[in-house]
């Protein structure tokens, strides 16, 4: 009975496994073979599944044009659920099954980190859409780790500055508790000092939260002169519509993972006034002509309304950027992991969705703070404010 | 001789030790690996849920407690990981040992509910207590183990470790229950008043289950946080306690090879479903439904019983009835 | 109902001495009348909606004795039914009664097609289907609904009303009306009609039920069905305040299970006094000691609850 049972267990134990072999052996070495990681399902789908369908138009535009110098294009692209196992698990197909070139993501900070140790490891560029500074620094362990998401310092710095230039010094921030808003609370209470600004109250909100009501009302009773919240996803919509249901006149400040049109149209009427530090896709049609963001905004814009019919996101934004280098990184260096790494970090002057890229060995970010504007939503729609 | 050959732990051996002459890839073995570390998980909670007949929703939060325990101790640098890992299980089984005390005086669905309590109170305490276990954006830089000296920094080294222990807890478990604690349980199972009257002390007998199946959960721990050298708290949430459970189930109640084929087929199972992209949650779900109709004591017997019957049919021809 | 929403006030100041030592301590004076006030509307308003999920998941448990764990989802389905039906049509009776219709639907065929044809009808398997079927539910909306989350408009307006120094939204009021209702009608039905009884007797025991002669599958059938509509209808009804999307049911279903347990299994009025406990738990915790520990704090009291009254709030039947 018993032994009958094992055998039952190790056949099921072996089919399983072999199954995996089944799927698709990677195909012989002729196409340039680069993966994607994202978090296309799960909690945090809204960064994960716009950066997917960026990097699958992508592909096919690159392949409809005849390839990269001739070579076509070969994506895999993975959805680690934003559950850091899987995101581990598909790294170490990507990198020792696919053999891929190079990967484009993870969406997150803590899949990007676990993703990074196999990366790093088996000497694969990898470039992160995710935001935390810790993903590119300190750039002596991190030599194969690149991102294009502009890093929650310079948002931080850039809305104090703003806040400043108004008269404000006092300020309550509220953030999420994810990866996205706990990075935004340790830049916000760490720059504050240098930044002249006094944080009076400190509270936080869950991701799948429905009522920020009791949050903002101890904020309300601490008397802030502002209100910054640090979150991503259609939770600060909600701290906009409870803050007015609160009748709380503030200014209120939000992060730039908020910065969509998709937020306007959640926080209704709520959302008027609202600031946000902006990558320059939200307001591309605002820019003057001369400003080399605004061509590759537009065509971005173009490309994905058209083929999804959706306004593109800045999240999208970060995986258009990383596949915009990485196609000249092939183009220069062709299949070969470390010449692909060289040419990314020599990129300079690169003018992509989220900012003009600059890279360094010390700097694998390479944006500089101007990658943000600081805008203000009036009429449901965008404004520059400063 | 035959006899010799399907004893189930020869097969497990050799099983274990003939993988790596077929794999060398190794995502394979980090595969391999996670499947074995939820195997741990799976046989310490289905202790718990199929011999004690105590179900736990919170079981993530001492998967949690081992993991961050190695985790924060070693990342510092301040302790060997064996003692960290040690120190894990200390924590994870007092932890268990204080709430249990009043938990498991709770019945049901009322101790389904306590358990998610304390699974949710750990996990918002990984996730608040920053200065120590990194907050959201998790825990980086945990060192690889190493066994007197010999580093096992690769999944292929580390898969030995894992299905070594993977191993020794089953026949250890499957020892537990065929032993005289074993039988006590199976009373407290069927009926906790019966199992008094026999002289069974229920309390603190399910207190001792609840302790060792957080114990094995902590080891699981501490080898996750060595696999990944990166922890997060989102791997220790509700949904993973949920799905523990549902691993349990799907692999068989009370069935301590069924823990193995659970643990492997709902770590497997995403893996090559992902080329169903949008449609692997849709197909997912529809296969977990599907298994528990057809086959309601989890795959093991399910599997077995149909293997049977297919048996009984083919002989039916010539045996009447 | 409404003399439930009166009694909870004093229950809360019992409570507040464990609350107090906080970092800051608050003590109650003139001053955080107010925001006390505002804890305490907030509370309420968000646990009426607890309760309306809760609610579902008795019902359920009063025909069968297993926890659907779909039933998350079905709160889902319904909002996002109802604004897909807005959308098309912008009337939001229309929506209300569309998006119940459909989900009830959903609700049955899941009775149907997933539980009805299982073998074996121990309470852990078919839990463990139904958690297939929550998978499964939240997978095809994604795929239909997409990642994005949708509004729906409120019922009547948004300007906020005035309750002293506190504040609610008009929509918080047909939560707690239509909770109110539904409590009375569910109350109403399982006490005095036949139906009624006869589901509550499938729960006691299914197999006398059926030699008393109930039909005990019509019964678990009409559960899911019922349970089905309430969700949608809890979702319709929160959708204004929360938002929808596809992976709303979850959290929501969760806090729901745990209302239900709290009050008491089977017991719709445990359920809603659950659902107020735990919303007004969170809500204070999170304006008086510490946001981030807000869930911490509410499934600590949950627990300390549960100890003291191992049945739940209004005695269920373990």
């Amino acid at each position: 009975m018993k032994s009958r049972g094992m055998i039952v267990v190790m056949v099921g134990v072996l089919a399983l496994i072999s199954l995996t072999w089944l799927s698709a052996p990677a195909a012989a070495a002729e196409p340039f073979v680069i993966g994607g990681i994202f978090s296309a399902t799960g909690p945090q789908s809204y960064l994960g599944d716009p950066e997917k369908k960026t990097m699958e138009m992508l592909a096919a535009e690159i392949n409809a044009k005849g390839g990269i110098k001739g070579t076509p294009l070969k994506v895999i692209i993975e959805d680690d659920e934003g559950d850091s196992t899987k995101a581990r698990l598909h790294a170490e197909k990507l990198v020792h099954k696919d053999k891929v070139l190079a990967i484009v993501g993870p969406s997150l900070t803590p899949t990007s980190m676990t993703v990074l140790e196999v990366t790093q490891k088996a000497k694969v560029p990898l470039i992160s859409c995710a935001a935390a500074v810790q993903i590119t620094s300190p750039a002596d362990q991190r030599q194969y780790v690149f991102k294009t998401a502009q890093t929650d310092q310079m948002a931080v710095a850039r809305i104090f500055s703003y806040l400043k230039g108004k008269g404000i010094t006092k300020v309550a921030i509220l953030t999420m508790t994810n990866s996205f808003g706990d990075a935004g609370m340790k830049q916000l209470t760490g720059q504050a000092p240098g930044a002249g600004m006094e944080v009076v109250a400190k509270e936080t909100f869950g991701e799948k939260d429905t009522d920020m009501t009791p949050q903002l009302t101890s904020i309300k009773g601490k008397n802030p002169q502002a209100v910054i919240c640090w979150g991503t996803g259609p939770a600060p919509a909600l701290v906009a519509k409870n803050m007015k249901q609160l009748g709380m006149k503030m200014p209120l400040a939000q992060s730039h993972g908020a910065a969509s049109q998709k937020f306007i149209e959640l926080a209704g009427d709520a959302a008027d006034g609202i600031l946000m530090p902006a990558g320059k896709l939200t307001i591309y049609k605002l820019l003057p002509d001369n400003d080399p963001q605004k061509a590759v905004c537009k065509a971005y814009d173009e490309k994905y309304q058209a083929k999804y019919n959706k306004p593109a996101s800045s999240f999208g934004g970060y995986a258009y950027d990383a596949m915009g280098m990485l196609v000249l990184a092939l183009e220069k260096a062709g299949a070969d992991r470390e010449k692909i790494r060289e040419a990314l970090e020599q990129t300079k002057n690169y003018a992509g969705v989220s900012g003009v890229f600059n890279m360094s060995p010390e700097d694998h970010n390479g944006l500089a703070p101007d990658a943000f504007v600081i805008v203000k939503i009036a009429g449901n729609a965008f404004a520059l404010a400063d | 001789m035959t006899r010799l050959l399907l004893n189930p732990w020869l097969l497990f051996a050799a099983g274990v030790l003939l993988v790596p002459q077929a794999v060398t890839n190794q995502y394979y073995f980090t595969l391999l690996n996670i499947i074995g570390i939820h195997t741990i998980l799976v046989v310490g909670l289905n202790l718990l849920m199929g011999y004690a007949g105590q179900i736990s929703l919170g079981h993530a939060a001492f998967f949690g407690l081992g993991a961050y325990t190695s985790g924060i101790l070693t990342a510092a640098g301040v302790v060997n990981p064996w003692l960290a890992l040690l120190l894990g299980l200390v924590v994870s089984g007092s932890a268990a040992f204080l709430i249990g005390i009043p938990v498991l005086k709770l019945r049901g669905y009322y101790l389904a509910m306590a358990t998610l309590g304390f699974g949710v109170i750990i996990f918002i305490v990984l996730v608040q207590g920053h200065r120590f276990t990194g907050g959201p954006s998790g825990l980086h830089g945990i060192p690889s183990l190493s066994l007197g000296g010999f580093p096992l920094d690769t999944p292929f080294r580390l898969y030995f470790l894992v299905w070594t222990c993977v191993g020794l807890l089953l026949a250890f478990s499957a020892n537990l229950v065929d032993s005289r604690v074993g039988r006590a349980l199976r009373a407290l199972h069927d009926s906790e008043t019966a199992a008094q009257s026999l002289a069974v002390h229920t309390a603190r007998l399910k207190l001792q289950i609840f302790v060792l199946s957080a114990l094995y959960a902590s080891l699981a721990g501490s080898l996750y946080a060595h696999t990944l050298n990166f922890i997060a708290p989102s791997s220790f949430d509700i949904m993973f306690s949920i799905k523990l459970v549902t691993m349990v189930v799907v692999g068989g109640m009370a069935s301590i090879w069924g823990s193995l084929l659970g643990a492997a087929t709902l770590t497997v199972l995403p893996e090559f479903l992902a080329f169903f992209q949008e449609f692997e949650v849709v197909i997912y779900g529809a296969i977990l439904m599907v298994v528990m109709i057809f086959l309601p004591r989890g795959l093991v017997r399910g599997l077995m019983d149909l293997w049977e019957r297919r048996h009984r049919l083919t002989e039916g021809g010539t045996t009447p009835g | 109902m409404v003399g439930d929403n009166r009694r909870r006030p004093p229950l809360s100041c019992r409570r507040r001495p464990y609350l107090r030592p906080g970092p800051e301590g608050h003590a109650i004076t003139v001053d955080n009348f107010g925001p006390l006030l505002q804890y305490l509307v907030s509370g309420l308003t968000n646990g009426a909606i607890y309760a309306l999920i809760a609610l579902g998941f008795g019902i359920i448990y009063n025909a069968t004795t297993i926890i659907n764990f779909a039933q998350g989802e079905m709160v889902m389905l319904g909002a996002l039914c109802a604004i897909s039906l807005y959308q098309l049509y912008p009337s939001l009776p229309l929506a209300f009664v569309g998006g119940v219709a459909l989900v009830t639907v959903a609700g049955l065929l899941l009775e149907r097609l997933a539980l009805r044809p299982a073998r074996d009808v121990s309470p852990i398997t078919l839990i463990i289907i139904t958690v297939g079927g929550a998978v499964f539910i939240k997978g095809l909306a994604m795929s239909f609904w997409g990642k994005e989350a949708y509004t729906l408009p409120p019922f009547s307006g948004s300007t906020p009303l005035h309750l002293g120094p506190a504040t609610m939204m008009p929509q918080n009021l047909w939560v707690l009306g239509v909770g109110a209702l539904v409590v009375a009608l569910l109350e109403a039905f399982f006490r005095l009609t036949l139906a009624g009884k006869a589901m509550r007797a499938c729960a006691y025991n299914q197999r006398a039920a059926r030699l008393v002669g109930i039909p005990a599958s019509r019964m678990v059938q009409f559960s899911f069905g019922l349970s089905a509509a309430l969700g949608a209808a809890g979702g319709i009804l929160i959708a204004p305040l929360t938002l929808g999307v596809y992976d709303m049911g979850t959290m929501l279903g969760l806090k729901g299970f745990c209302a239900a347990i709290l009050g008491g299994l089977g017991s719709s009025l445990g359920g809603v006094l659950g659902g107020l406990l735990l919303g007004v738990a969170e809500s204070l915790a999170s304006g008086l000691i510490s946001s981030g520990y807000r869930d911490a704090v509410a499934f600590f009291i949950l627990l300390v609850v549960l100890f003291w009254r191992p049945q739940g709030l209004v005695g269920g039947r373990g």
